[in-house]
């Protein structure tokens, strides 16, 4: 297939207690998705020590879930996915995107509680709450724009252009505005960001979980965000249109160098490893990806 | 037969003369054209009949119930640290209904609880509330109590929904009508049982004959509910509480004693291979049902708020897979939404095919534009708030428009204001409440009122309780409702025309649900009460060593010598300034074991738990205002005789449930150390002159020896006495076979007859203790024992309390 890529994947979680906890549950998010434009052929979530307790599900936007619970204490654990996943070029189509004024009432008549509903994801969510100067920022650089995916391109290149890629100036629990203030961050601060800026003008927009590939292909510059997991942002653009993802870090729309693993309102719904473990006691974190096509 | 309108009856016009309620509404007493509401008369003309003093003394036992049993409610400051408890605020009267509007209206209850729960089971279910149409979409998905995780879950009971609470008021024409529907975890039920406690002891004489619905066959079939809907396993029913910092709390901890449920706490509580268990001082235990008084996004903080520490991790899960039931299940809070009640009417023709039978507030949505102009259109007779807030309408709330003003200072054009945040806006229409008789200064006034009424799931359907927790207003204006605002709550009476069936929760005979269970103790449970053992003994450990260093203070006028300086010495190592007359350590550790009693208060007694709190606050009291020496040391001895007096209760008074064992054995160890170290410090061959006497005194000892030795203290006579004396309930000995009896019977999975690690350290204490000579007891030997003790302590709590 001409515009399918393979991927080897492998995602490796670490973490090692001070103190170890009696008891610890989670909830993990790893397992790459299957839809349109990407497919899981094969591929395991794994945890060592083996768990006491494991369910796998799905949870209300469709992601692979594996519930996990250790009854005795842990001094050390670690969550692993590997697999391989097909990813197909998505088209470059045509810009048929409403306008920003039309948006709302393509929103209004969208009347569904379906996971796909830009219904989920227009007022605040856990991570995102309304931030006036980042919707005033929004609105400033989508002013010229025409078309709602116009704006949604604006709004990346303006903030791609903005913020300086700084792993230092933040951790996983910065909240958008404060990132927003420094103009510094990583993918999920930059991602944040931009989906308080989309909502702020009345944009439906999520947050996307996955991998980019960790070697460019030749003659390309490699992108920011490789060494461990990816966030993106996906915005809606009308009923016509859809779904849209963008990957504000790389100012460039999700290609078939992404490879998406969850998706949701923001970081909290996606958080790859969600739960106690994560909370007791001090703890050092091992966080390692590779992505490598195979064909 | 005479005619009853010529019996000689008191003159009610006294009583009624300034009673004049506002023009345009209801009053339950008065009709529209003045005559009194026959179901009011008794009451009535018992007042009338009543002197000043007679009514006084009538408030006054109502009050004195409330306070011997313990009902307060938290008055909130500008923080959460300043919050205080204060008297509940009863208005003696109760509101008086007859029975037969009380059946209209439970009729139109029950279907509006049918309704709530088809409109959840869509919610959490299909949605086709909102693709028909129905319900926007945005109140839904744009809902912070919509919970997500919850979409698709269907309940192992069948339902959704098994206890509901439905605030109502009455229209100026007479009809009821609902303000606000409580589905999230509703609290009051517990408070109206105590208001009607109280309430009849105001009117003892009026009570028994006035045909009044009585409350307990409502929470006997809640209650028989609840345990038809365990599944067979064996599991448990358990009510779900925040613990003590909510402002409910004391109603939970009463009607997990009323109903003899478990109250539990998210910590206390594990999910393990997709089953609820509640860590007991044993091993886990099988919990089957839950009776949620923890709002939902609090509960896991693994699927819900992550940040919650009040919930139990995989609760969620255990509820997918069906291992339990909860009432109601999670996510049931977006049925509060106060926007939802602007589209109520029109659903209930959709899903049940009739009308609402009982209508709610008038509420218009300004998301949708025609709704919004209407409000525009009808300012002055609109209160504006927040379409989501799950607040009841005169919940006082910031940017809240009422009349077309605005309160909390908003600014700017309400109209701007609308079309701006119309989609988050609800306008409703700016009722007017009945108003029902209060007394105040020995006068009737007209205050208005809501009914909090509660409904139940039960093996019969929904069953409505025949009377409700009314809140009273402190003055004409409707806002001022809550306590916190300075209002008042009543009890309601719903009257019949004949007499009524009564019945206790506890008398009925061959009730299935009254077979004992053994209970269980949750390990958290277990430690708060073995804490407070420690505490409460810790406190009066250190009260007469205060009170043997005062007393000595005194007799020599200052404080000099040896003597004193070893007990000032051994005041400072145990965290009280011997200089404080009071020291603040000493208050530090009664707020410690009011702390642990207070988070176990459905397994402690009222009367424990008020002596606790008595001989705390005197001690407070007594802080700055007492002097070191005579005046401290007798504050102290006032302070001994209090805790002498809560001993007693405990342990005079306590069911010997496996919980006292902890109280006892907390108690015993605490002493125990205490002694050693004791014994080490003062009974040492080179302690000052006089040690020997302070070790008997604060051993509390003096007389035994007197009786036990006709010679003067000596190192051996202290020893044998304090130490080995094993009819001396302030030895050593004494504390190892009360920690031995009580070990041996706590429940437990090892082997029967086989000693645990704690039974074998216990023993050797023992046998140490029966062999030893006085003389051999040494200095080292008694901090080997400290050792010994502290090892028990540990071993207990590893075992039982982990």
């Amino acid at each position: 297939m001409d515009h399918a890529t393979l991927y080897d994947i492998s995602l490796r979680i670490a973490y090692a207690y001070d103190a170890p906890a009696a008891a610890s549950r989670a909830v993990l998010r790893m397992l790459p998705l299957t839809g349109p434009g990407q497919q899981l052929v094969t591929g395991f979530v794994d945890a060592r020590p083996g768990p006491a307790v494991r369910r796998d599900g799905r949870d209300f936007w469709g992601n692979a879930t594996v519930e996990i619970g250790y009854d005795t204490a842990l001094e050390e654990v670690e969550f692993r996915f590997d697999g391989r996943v097909r990813r197909q070029r998505p088209d470059d189509g045509l810009d048929l995107s409403c306008g920003l004024s039309q948006l709302a009432s393509e929103l209004a008549a969208a009347q569904s509680l379906h996971p796909l509903s830009p219904q989920h994801f227009i007022g605040t969510s856990p991570r995102v709450v309304p931030v006036p100067e980042i919707a005033a920022f929004a609105r400033a650089a989508t002013v010229e724009s025409g078309s709602t995916l116009a704006a949604v391109r604006a709004l990346s290149a303006a903030l791609h252009g903005e913020f300086t890629f700084d792993p230092e100036a933040t951790d996983v629990t910065t909240d958008p505005a404060e990132a927003f203030r420094n103009r510094r961050g990583v993918c999920q601060d930059i991602s944040h960001v931009m989906i308080a800026g989309l909502r702020g003008i009345g944009v439906p927009a999520g947050y996307v979980s996955g991998f980019l590939r960790t070697d460019p292909p030749p003659g390309q510059p490699r992108l920011e965000g490789t060494d461990a997991m990816h966030a993106w942002v996906r915005a809606w653009c009308g009923a016509e249109t859809g779904w849209v993802e963008i990957d504000p870090t790389n100012d460039m729309l999700a290609g078939v160098d992404h490879v998406a693993v969850a998706v949701g309102r923001d970081y909290s719904d996606v958080s790859p490893v969600r739960g106690t473990l994560r909370s007791a006691g001090t703890h050092t974190t091992e966080h390692r990806v590779d992505v490598v096509p195979v064909g | 037969m005479p005619d009853p309108a010529a019996r000689a009856l008191p003159d009610l016009s006294a009583l009624l003369t300034g009673y004049r309620p506002p023009r345009g509404v209801a009053d339950e007493l008065l009709r529209p054209d003045g005559s009194v509401r026959p179901v009011w008369r008794p009451l009535l003309e018992l007042l009338a009949g009543e002197s000043a003093d007679g009514l006084r003394q009538r408030f006054a036992r109502g009050e004195q119930y409330l306070r011997d049993a313990g009902v307060y409610f938290r008055q909130y400051g500008t923080g959460a640290a300043t919050a205080t408890d204060r008297d509940w605020p009863l208005s003696p009267l109760p509101v008086m209904i007859s029975s037969e509007e009380w059946m209209r209206l439970s009729d139109g209850i029950a279907q509006r609880a049918d309704l709530l729960e088809r409109v959840m089971a869509d919610l959490y279910g299909e949605g086709r509330l909102v693709s028909d149409g129905y319900l926007p979409a945005e109140l839904v998905a744009g809902n912070p109590e919509w919970l997500r995780p919850l979409v698709g879950i269907r309940p192992r009971s069948g339902h959704h929904l098994h206890f509901l609470a439905f605030e109502i008021g009455r229209s100026p024409d007479g009809s009821w009508f609902v303000l606000g529907d409580r589905a999230q975890a509703p609290s009051g039920a517990g408070f109206a049982l105590e208001n009607r406690m109280a309430t009849s002891r105001v009117f003892p004489d009026l009570f028994p004959a006035a045909n009044v619905e009585r409350l307990a066959g409502f929470f006997r079939a809640f209650r028989d509910g609840l345990n038809d809907l365990r599944d067979d396993t064996g599991g448990r029913v358990a009510i779900l509480t925040p613990g003590q910092h909510t402002d409910t709390y004391y109603e939970h901890a009463y009607i997990a004693r009323y109903l003899g449920f478990m109250l539990l706490e998210g910590a206390d509580l594990t999910v393990s291979d997709g089953r609820l268990a509640v860590q007991t001082i044993n091993r886990p235990e099988p919990i089957s049902v839950v009776w949620r008084r923890l709002d939902s996004r609090f509960c896991d903080p693994l699927e819900l708020d992550e940040g919650s520490t009040l919930g139990t991790p995989a609760l969620v899960s255990a509820l997918r897979s069906g291992a339990v039931t909860m009432a109601n299940c999670l996510g049931s809070g977006v049925l509060e939404s106060r926007a939802l009640l602007a589209f109520l009417p029109r659903i209930s023709e959709r899903l049940l095919g009739e009308p609402l039978r009982l209508p709610n507030i008038a509420t218009w949505w300004c998301g949708q534009p025609a709704e919004r102009q209407y409000v525009r259109d009808n300012l002055d007779r609109m209160m504006i708030g927040p379409a989501l807030t799950t607040r009841l309408p005169f919940d006082g709330e910031a940017t809240t428009i009422l009349g077309g003003k605005v309160r909390g200072g908003a600014t700017g054009s309400i109209g701007d204001w609308l079309e701006a945040e119309g989609a988050r806006l609800v306008g409703q229409e700016s009722v007017t409440l009945s108003t029902t008789p209060a007394m105040e200064d020995g006068r009737l006034v007209p205050r208005p009122m809501v009914v909090r009424v509660f409904a139940a799931r039960t093996r019969d359907g929904w069953a409505v309780m025949p009377g409700g927790y009314a809140r009273i207003g402190g003055g004409v204006d409707p806002t001022a409702l809550a306590l916190q605002a300075g209002g008042s709550v009543a009890d309601v009476w719903v009257v019949s025309d004949s007499a009524v069936k009564t019945d206790t929760l506890t008398a009925a005979a061959g009730d299935g649900a009254l077979r004992r269970m053994p209970g269980l103790l949750p390990a958290r449970a277990a430690e708060n009460l073995f804490w407070l053992g420690r505490y409460v003994e810790r406190v009066e450990n250190g009260v007469r060593l205060l009170r043997a260093y005062h007393l000595r203070l005194d007799e020599a006028g200052r404080r000099t010598g040896p003597l004193l300086d070893h007990l000032a010495e051994t005041l400072d190592a145990l965290g009280l300034d011997p200089d404080e007359p009071l020291p603040e350590g000493l208050l530090t550790l009664f707020d410690a074991s009011r702390g642990c009693a207070a988070k176990v208060r459905d397994r402690f007694s009222v009367d424990g738990w008020n002596a606790l709190n008595d001989v705390a606050g005197t001690a407070r009291a007594f802080a700055g205002r007492i002097e070191c020496g005579d005046d401290a040391a007798r504050a102290m001895s006032v302070l001994l005789r209090k805790l002498a007096g809560f001993s007693g209760l405990v342990h005079e008074n306590m069911f010997r449930f496996t919980g006292w064992r902890f109280l006892t054995m907390g108690r015993a160890l605490e002493r125990a150390a205490h002694t050693a170290h004791l014994l080490a410090v003062f009974a040492d061959p080179d302690a000052p002159d006089g040690a020997m006497d302070v070790a008997i005194e604060v051993g509390d000892s003096v007389f035994a020896h007197r009786r036990r030795y006709a010679v003067g203290t000596t190192r051996e006579t202290v020893i044998d006495l304090l130490a080995l004396d094993g009819g001396n309930p302030r030895s050593l000995m004494f504390q190892a076979d009360v920690l031995a009896e009580q070990e041996r019977l706590l429940p437990t999975a090892d082997a029967p007859g086989q000693l645990s690690e704690a039974g074998r350290r216990i023993l050797r204490l023992r046998t140490d203790l029966a062999v030893a000579r006085p003389v051999e007891l040494d200095g080292d030997r008694l901090q080997e024992m400290a050792a010994g003790i502290a090892a028990i302590s540990d071993l207990l709590t590893l075992r039982h309390l982990g």
